[in-house]
């Protein structure tokens, strides 16, 4: 196990070294035009263009620009690297205040917040030795005014110096700060394969704003903060370094000094300066790790069985990895007719299609993954208030590869199928689980799903349980007892549970005594109510139920690559492929999609689920996770019209159950 | 040589209905001696007359709802306020250098010169990049006298959109009566609209300022769904919207401004990506044509005319605007494998001459030929139909929908098929293929009288036979005179 860890790392480093290092290296080259921009800029003088030109090119070459150059390398490399170490290709979205509160003040981004705080610092420092003048140096000589004649120069401190220096720390935390509450540590994938020229062409005007604007509202916050605070350092500073007050200049933590419009504009230029040089190191890091990988299907040589698209999918490498192998997966299944000609393909000893197993098991599990994660959703949202679900009992039981699970009757396994199906909601229709399946079709047949069989082994011929499970009297009653022991209480009428369900009972709560319950219950009810009355706490753990559906779907692209991959490859079939190898899981993956869709649309009927999606602007920030579940239901749709449009009629001859039949026929009519 | 003298003559047919459009095959050796035959009408799609009158026609041209209102006076900086929200800086100039309250002399000079600096500043600004200047007018020619704006057929169904002169949208469907009809205060002027592939009701519209995406609910019974359903795609500095087509996959969508040198393209959901380059979806240079022509009306960028692309994606037609040939671009085929590149042959050839001939009917003489004005290449790639626009200054000429067969392989192949006329005065504005008529292919024409017609072309086509049992053998037009217009042979 440690094994393959090792060897997933390696891969990922693999992957992502020479991407990442390709991307440190295009940033720190666009250093050196940043700056002369930057110097270009800071020595602005309209009314005498020839001589401002003439000068700012003379300092081009200058030594200390070519140090501060290298020191700014440096800071580039030193963010390149939290930028690597902190990127997610799935965000993580606060539900409540509180947890965003959480995610501040955790070590890691404290860690964050001050590096960058530092660099900040150093860019600003960078930068008034480039801009020269009176922002130079921390401290000046000067004469004390009242004592002209005894006049003995003494060391003043230089409050623009200073002031430059600590609007760099803030903007440096300020960036820090909005990186994480815009989540601009997720990766978005791009929608179409472009060239990563192009790709930064295109970003750059948005950039070049997005600095502009954040700057002057970055400048505002820190004038409001240096008016207010701004005596504590320079006090500070003061003492230590045995520095005296200019009294001849005025104080900057006043309205009169801060109304100075070149140290305004000086602020503001550095404050862009650094804001651009940073985000090009982002962008360039964002869009060398989203560019598509080539895993090859079928390995060439031994040593690299390990990289192969379907070893990896059904392997747990690290999330970029996965996302790249989806996304590879949609793109072969999409543009290459000579990849999916090998995905199709049998093996040469044995002639087993174990390139198609491999990449259809990985995709239905992933989708029927996310179809329990949303019934378990959806129980607690229609539990609210009542009897929590057991979620313990909720939990997917591992899943055995291959025939292993179908094979294993014990009463064990038995029993979580049957918790499973029992535990479902109300909402949950039972035809929606895949219960029926023809014998000939998958049931033990060598290619069939985990995701399917684990379900399905209770469903085995031969299993003593048969009858009971297939019957509809027991799938139906089974929720009722599971989600309202208070239910039974209000209407008094009491259902004796069958055998089954009353073992399947064993160790939960349910079995508790009822008035222990009902006391907790109203003891809950009660500090509930207690605690909502205090508004301030509610505002803390209020849950915001937007951000809610969102942490539900955050990692829906996966998804979204599954169902396209799944899909085209499907309709390709249809036409390439030889040796029929998609129509053994043919039944699994219309049930699969049929089930995830009439959950998804279950999801979309929720209260709370907003049904319009947020206008999307066109700023730098992505903001795309918020709308995936969108994407989802989109894509989800589009697939399975992708497959009745290619197979036509000929999806009446697949062996689904009645109920997706009827959806499957809406989708021959064009009527979903 | 040109090639229109090779049709038939486009005379009345004796046997129709002056209303029923009718198709002059070539000469055919007929018991019945016919020189034209009636169009007899797909039973199951509506025929449509859109008569003008009912619409009211540019009936919002005003954006603003004040008309209708009392005229109210409000304070001079409560006017500001709401010019400034409505039509920014210089609507507030404008509000400010008509003022009438006292004691205000100063700034209304100044915000009056303010103006004039503020108009020559954006004069000059179209002078500088003059396709930005464009106006907004759709890609069909004298736009303004007829009642469609724009026409869609859905890919798979027997379901189209009929955008009229009002900017309302109405979804005709042959299998339910109820004819949704769709408003919504963006959708202004407009241009084109496409339905979304592999999706039972998107459709999407091009606007004025934005693109709008409905979503339709197909078994819903409403006739009138609310603006609720249509999805606002935003464009900043893409806008007016002139084309759109979705990528086959059914994912993104791809818009054209003819203000924007770059198509955006989009999911849904996601942010908007920006596409300078060619990009080798088939549907994409059409799309680049049709908002390539807008551009040329600022009179800057190349002439290009129409294009279509073969069904397989391995040829373009296209014309030139001022020229009327049709020249063909051939491109190898497309194997996916290709990187980011689209091969094709440098040269484009000529394969048609539509200069003008002229014939005698009993009408008298009439002259067709001239520039191309659209194309359209049926899914199956045996029909190519081409609106062919007369001199309109000249009388007697006048624009016709010819019809070619085509042959794509092993070699192409262009051999004329006839004329589509319809009501007399009348002329065709739109075309396009049905995307999926199973007994070979169906040419829907829009009249400038408001008609929709339905001209079904019955053939077996040769390439790909679809394995549909409902497929009749039995060419409309026998046997057509076996001589190609061009060829490659």
């Amino acid at each position: 196990m440690e094994g393959a860890a090792g060897g997933q790392r390696a891969l990922l480093r693999q992957v992502l070294g020479w991407r990442v290092a390709a991307a440190v290296t295009w940033s720190v080259l666009l250093l050196p035009l940043c700056t002369a921009a930057f110097i270009v800029l800071s020595g602005l003088d309209p009314f005498h263009p020839v001589r401002w030109i003439s000068k700012s090119f003379n300092d081009l070459y200058t030594s200390y620009v070519i140090f501060c150059i290298f020191l700014m390398s440096v800071v580039i490399i030193v963010i390149s690297i939290f930028n690597v170490e902190f990127y997610a290709v799935v965000p993580s979205i606060p539900c409540s205040r509180l947890a965003l509160i959480g995610k501040i003040i955790h070590p890691q981004q404290v860690i964050h917040s001050f590096v960058h705080a530092i660099m900040g610092m150093l860019v600003a420092w960078c930068a008034t030795v480039m801009t020269k003048g009176r922002f130079q140096f921390l401290a000046v000589s000067c004469t004390p005014s009242e004592s002209l004649e005894d006049a003995v120069p003494q060391m003043c401190l230089n409050e623009y110096h200073l002031f430059f220096l600590l609007s760099g720390a803030f903007l440096g935390y300020s960036y820090s700060l909005f990186f994480l509450i815009n989540n601009m540590n997720y990766l978005p994938f791009p929608i179409i394969q472009q060239y990563k020229y192009l790709r930064f062409r295109r970003s750059l005007p948005l950039l070049i704003k997005h600095s502009c604007v954040e700057s002057l509202y970055f400048v505002r916050n820190f004038c409001v903060t240096y008016y207010f605070f701004g005596y504590i350092p320079k006090v500070w500073i003061c003492t230590t370094m045995g520095l005296h007050t200019d009294s001849k200049l005025h104080p900057l933590d006043t309205l009169s000094g801060l109304l100075d419009l070149s140290l305004f504009y000086h602020t503001w230029l550095s404050g862009v300066f650094l804001l651009m040089t940073w985000y090009i190191a982002w962008l360039l890091f964002k869009i060398y790790a989203t560019e598509s990988h080539h895993f090859p299907i079928q390995p060439t040589f031994a040593q690299e069985t390990d990289q192969c698209l379907p070893k990896i999918l059904n392997s747990n490498p690290p999330l970029l990895i996965k996302f790249l192998a989806l996304q590879d997966l949609m793109l072969l299944s999409q543009y290459s007719p000579v990849r999916r000609q090998e995905v199709f393909s049998l093996s040469q000893p044995g002639g087993h299609p174990h390139n198609w197993t491999a990449i259809s098991r990985e995709c239905l599990s992933l989708l029927s993954d996310l179809t329990q994660r949303l019934i378990a959703q959806q129980e607690a949202a229609a539990a609210n208030g009542r009897a929590k679900p057991p979620v313990g009992e909720l939990k997917v039981p591992p899943q055995t590869p291959g025939a292993a699970g179908i094979e294993d009757t014990s009463f064990q396994s038995q029993r979580s199928n049957i918790v499973l199906r029992a535990s479902m909601s109300p909402l949950v229709k039972p035809s929606l689980m895949p219960v029926k399946m023809s014998p000939g079709s998958d049931v033990g047949s060598p290619f069939s799903s985990p995701a399917l069989s684990y379900k399905m082994g209770a469903v085995d011929v031969k299993s003593p349980w048969h009858g009971t499970v297939q019957s509809p009297h027991v799938t139906r009653r089974g929720p009722k007892l599971w989600t309202s022991v208070s239910d039974q209480q209000m209407n008094g009428s009491h259902h004796e549970p069958s055998p089954v369900l009353s073992a399947a009972r064993t160790g939960s709560e349910a079995v508790q005594p009822k008035f222990i319950y009902t006391w907790l219950q109203n003891k809950q009810e009660q500090i509930k109510n207690f605690l909502s009355k205090r508004a301030l706490i509610m505002y803390f753990f209020s849950k915001h139920p937007e951000a809610s559906i969102q942490a539900v779907f955050c990692d829906a692209q996966m998804h979204i690559w599954a169902l396209e991959g799944l899909s085209h490859l499907v309709a390709a079939s249809f036409t390439e492929d030889q040796f029929g190898v998609v129509q053994t899981t043919l039944p699994a993956i219309l049930n699969t999609l049929l089930t995830l869709q009439e959950v998804v649309d279950r999801h979309f009927k929720l209260p709370h689920v907003s049904s319009k999606p947020p206008r999307i602007s066109g700023s730098l920030v992505d903001t795309s996770y918020k709308t995936l579940r969108f994407a989802l239901r989109a894509s989800l749709k589009t697939a399975l019209y992708r497959i009745t449009t290619v197979f036509g009629e000929h999806l009446n001859a697949v062996q689904v159950s009645t109920e997706h039949k009827k959806r499957l026929q809406q989708f021959l009519d064009y009527k979903e | 040589c040109c090639v229109l003298c090779l049709f038939p003559s486009p005379g009345p047919c004796p046997l129709c209905s002056p209303q029923s459009p009718c198709l002059h095959g070539p000469v055919s050796p007929r018991p019945w001696g016919l020189r034209g035959l009636c169009v007899l009408q797909v039973p199951d799609l509506p025929v449509l007359t859109l008569p003008k009158e009912p619409l009211k026609a540019h009936g919002r041209l005003e954006p603003s709802a004040r008309p209708p209102f009392i005229h109210h006076r409000e304070s001079l900086w409560k006017r500001c306020l709401s010019a400034w929200r409505d039509a920014g800086l210089c609507g507030l100039l404008r509000e400010l250098a008509s003022a009438e309250e006292e004691g205000l002399q100063w700034l209304r000079t100044g915000s009056s010169h303010a103006l004039a600096v503020c108009r020559w500043l954006s004069s000059l600004h179209g002078s500088l990049f003059p396709h930005l200047s464009v106006s907004h007018s759709p890609c069909a020619p004298s736009r303004a006298g007829c009642t469609i704006r724009a026409f869609a057929w859905h890919p798979h169904t027997n379901k189209f959109a009929v955008a009229l002169l009002d900017d309302s949208i109405r979804v005709y469907n042959s299998n339910s009566a109820t004819v949704p009809s769709l408003k919504h205060r963006l959708q202004r002027n407009v241009a084109a609209m496409a339905w979304k592939p592999l999706c039972a009701s998107i459709l999407a519209v091009a606007c004025q300022s934005c693109v709008l995406v409905w979503h339709l609910d197909p078994t819903s019974l409403s006739t009138r769904p609310s603006s609720g359903c249509a999805q606002v795609l935003s464009c900043p500095g893409h806008s007016p919207v002139t084309s759109l087509a979705w990528a086959p996959s059914g994912e993104r969508l791809l818009s054209a401004s003819p203000v924007d040198t770059a198509m955006l393209v989009r999911t849904l959901w996601g942010h908007p990506g920006t596409l300078g380059d060619l990009w080798s979806e088939k549907s994409l240079l059409s799309l680049l044509f049709c908002s390539l022509r807008h551009a040329r009306q600022g009179g800057t960028v190349p002439e290009a005319g129409t294009g279509c692309w073969s069904p397989d994606g391995s040829r373009l037609l296209f014309t030139v605007l001022g020229e009327s040939v049709i020249y063909s671009l051939s491109f190898s085929e497309y194997r996916g494998e290709m990187q980011g590149q689209v091969g094709g042959s440098k040269t484009a050839s000529i394969v048609a001459d539509l200069s003008e001939t002229t014939f005698e009917t009993l009408y008298g003489e009439e002259r067709i030929g001239g520039e191309v004005h659209s194309m359209v290449w049926d899914p199956t790639g045996e029909r190519l139909a081409v609106i062919i626009r007369g001199h309109p200054e000249c009388a007697g000429s006048q624009p016709a929908v010819a019809v070619f067969r085509t042959r794509n392989s092993p070699v192409f192949e262009l051999l004329p098929c006839g004329f589509v006329r319809g009501e007399r005065g009348a002329q065709p504005q739109l075309i396009s293929f049905h995307p999926c008529f199973p007994q070979g292919a169906l040419l829907t024409v829009c009249w400038s009288s408001g008609r929709i017609s339905h001209i079904p072309f019955f053939f077996v086509s040769a390439l790909e036979p679809r394995g549909s049992p409902r497929r009749s053998p039995a060419p409309v037009l026998g046997s057509v005179r076996e001589q190609p217009l061009f060829s490659e042979l």
